[in-house]
């Protein structure tokens, strides 16, 4: 592998800091599942490594009535093992226990798998669908960022040079909510996504009152399906409901033919996906 | 040209200290610097398993950790599973349920099954495939490997 400086600062300020000192020649790494084989590829050719998981503020992981907030670095098995996310955001638990295997869950981070800004990265559809705002600290301190306008196209984000991911903060999940991820692969694990789906319901009785699904691996970048939302909200939630939806999906996206799958072959998959994540965020908020 | 680092930590039990580059990864330390080559090198990109290790009892790849990240972690690999000259009960298993071939794979399927059996000693035949799904084995269709894990999990196998 190529040269490079190493730091691992144990404060947020340190942090920005390096980042700004070496203004865009530094990566952050945090577990390194894409940081470290794009160095070695040359895709990345930073001149400095910024370990930033000694940074508390990016390894907190607390739930409170506001809601929940978890760092940037906090790594997939972590995410996976909490008790809270798995009932009550679900599917962000869903998407932390898919990505890659056992080694690499126990290093990647939902702060890298954004960062790295691939079009089916699993957990941006699922932070999507939970309603996540990203913190993001810089030389002039600290903004906001909705989740879905994270990502501006592949391999690209908002974050300017000098900028870091600090965490996400997610609204608390009102009473009859449930959420789902789910994604099409070839296999039963270890892949990546040729379509993935997330959604978000809430119920008022029999109805939806509220809806937000989202989509990866359709576009350049994770979308919040909007349209698909909306046609969800006032509707029973029932079969025929969820089929409309998958329609609506199915209309909204414009996604391209690659190794993973075709052109419509994605669209079709979308449907059918939209389909099943509402069935089971719709069981999961009446259980 | 980045400075080589000191960097300490306990391998296998034993304390060591290393000297290292920060582009070093833990698996070229752990074979190049401290002569633990039973950490096998296959795919180089976190694919494959083979270089698996435990750092702080959980299973990762070696070839996606900078050695400088194992400042005071604690590691285990391969040369440590034997217990006192003897296999351990997973060896044993793997051994008696001709659970490999060619062998490369296998340094990494008994460390991601020592991390298993302590997290989750009963294994079912489902856990145990999604657990060691980040371990590819090109010679034996795994059958055998799973057969190997629930032998170790029943402690069909005595240590000897
Ligand atoms: C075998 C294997 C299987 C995989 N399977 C999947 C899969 O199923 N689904 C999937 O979505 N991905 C998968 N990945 C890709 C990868 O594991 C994920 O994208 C992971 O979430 C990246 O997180 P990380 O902590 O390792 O990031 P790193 O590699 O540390 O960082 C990724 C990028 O983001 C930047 N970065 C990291 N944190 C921050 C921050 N806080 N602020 C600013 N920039 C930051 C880094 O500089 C780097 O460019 C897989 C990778 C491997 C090797």
């Amino acid at each position: 592998m190529r040269d490079f400086e190493f730091e691992a600062p144990t404060t947020l300020d340190a942090a920005v800091a390096l980042l700004a000192e070496h203004n865009g020649s530094a990566r952050p790494l945090a577990g390194g599942t894409d940081l470290i084989d794009h160095i070695r590829t040359e895709r990345l050719t930073p001149d400095v490594v910024i370990d930033i998981k000694k940074i508390p503020e990016l390894n907190i992981l607390e739930h409170s009535a506001d809601g929940f907030r978890v760092g940037a670095a906090v790594c997939c098995s972590r995410i996976w093992g909490d008790e809270t996310i798995r009932q009550r955001y679900s599917a962000l638990a869903d998407a932390a226990s898919i990505i890659g295997g056992t080694q690499i869950q126990n290093r990647a981070s939902v702060g890298g798998n954004i960062c790295n800004a691939g079009p089916a990265a699993d957990s941006t559809p699922a932070l999507i669908a939970l309603g996540a705002t990203c913190v993001i600290a810089g030389p002039n301190g600290k903004r906001e960022v909705p989740v879905e306008s994270f990502c501006v196209s592949k391999g690209k984000t908002v974050l300017e040079p000098g900028e870091l991911l600090v965490e996400f903060k997610f609204p608390a999940r009102p009473a009859h909510s449930g959420s789902h991820y789910r994604r099409f692969i070839p296999r039963n694990e270890m892949d990546i996504a040729v379509v993935g789906v997330g959604a978000s319901v809430t119920l008022d009785g029999e109805t939806i009152s509220d809806a937000q699904v989202s989509l990866g691996a359709v576009a350049i970048t994770p979308l919040l399906a909007k349209e698909v939302s909306d046609a969800l909200i006032g509707k029973p939630a029932n079969d025929e409901t969820y089929k409309a939806a998958g329609e609506v999906a199915r209309s909204s996206i414009n996604p391209i033919t690659d190794m993973r799958g075709t052109r419509e072959f994605r669209i079709h998959v979308t449907g059918v996906l939209v389909e099943r994540v509402l069935r089971e965020a719709v069981h999961r908020a009446n259980s | 040209m980045a400075n080589k680092r000191v960097v300490t930590c306990t391998v296998n039990g034993r304390e060591e200290s290393f000297l290292c580059k920060p582009q070093q990864t833990l698996l070229e330390v752990l074979r190049d610097e401290l002569e633990l080559t039973g950490t096998k090198e296959g795919c180089s990109n976190g694919n494959c398993g083979a270089c698996t290790v435990l750092m702080n009892g959980k299973p990762v790849v070696s070839c996606l950790v900078l050695a400088v990240e194992c400042e005071g972690a604690e590691l285990e690999t391969i040369e440590g599973i034997a217990d006192h000259g003897h296999l351990a009960p997973v060896q044993q298993a793997f051994l008696e349920n001709a659970a490999l071939q060619c062998g490369i794979c296998t340094p990494g399927f008994i460390m991601s099954t020592k991390a298993l059996l302590r997290e989750n000693p009963n294994p079912t035949e489902q856990e145990i495939r999604f657990y060691l799904a980040g371990n590819l084995c090109r010679c034996t269709g795994y059958d055998k490997i799973i057969r190997a894990v629930q032998d170790a999990a029943d402690h069909k196998i005595a240590s000897n």
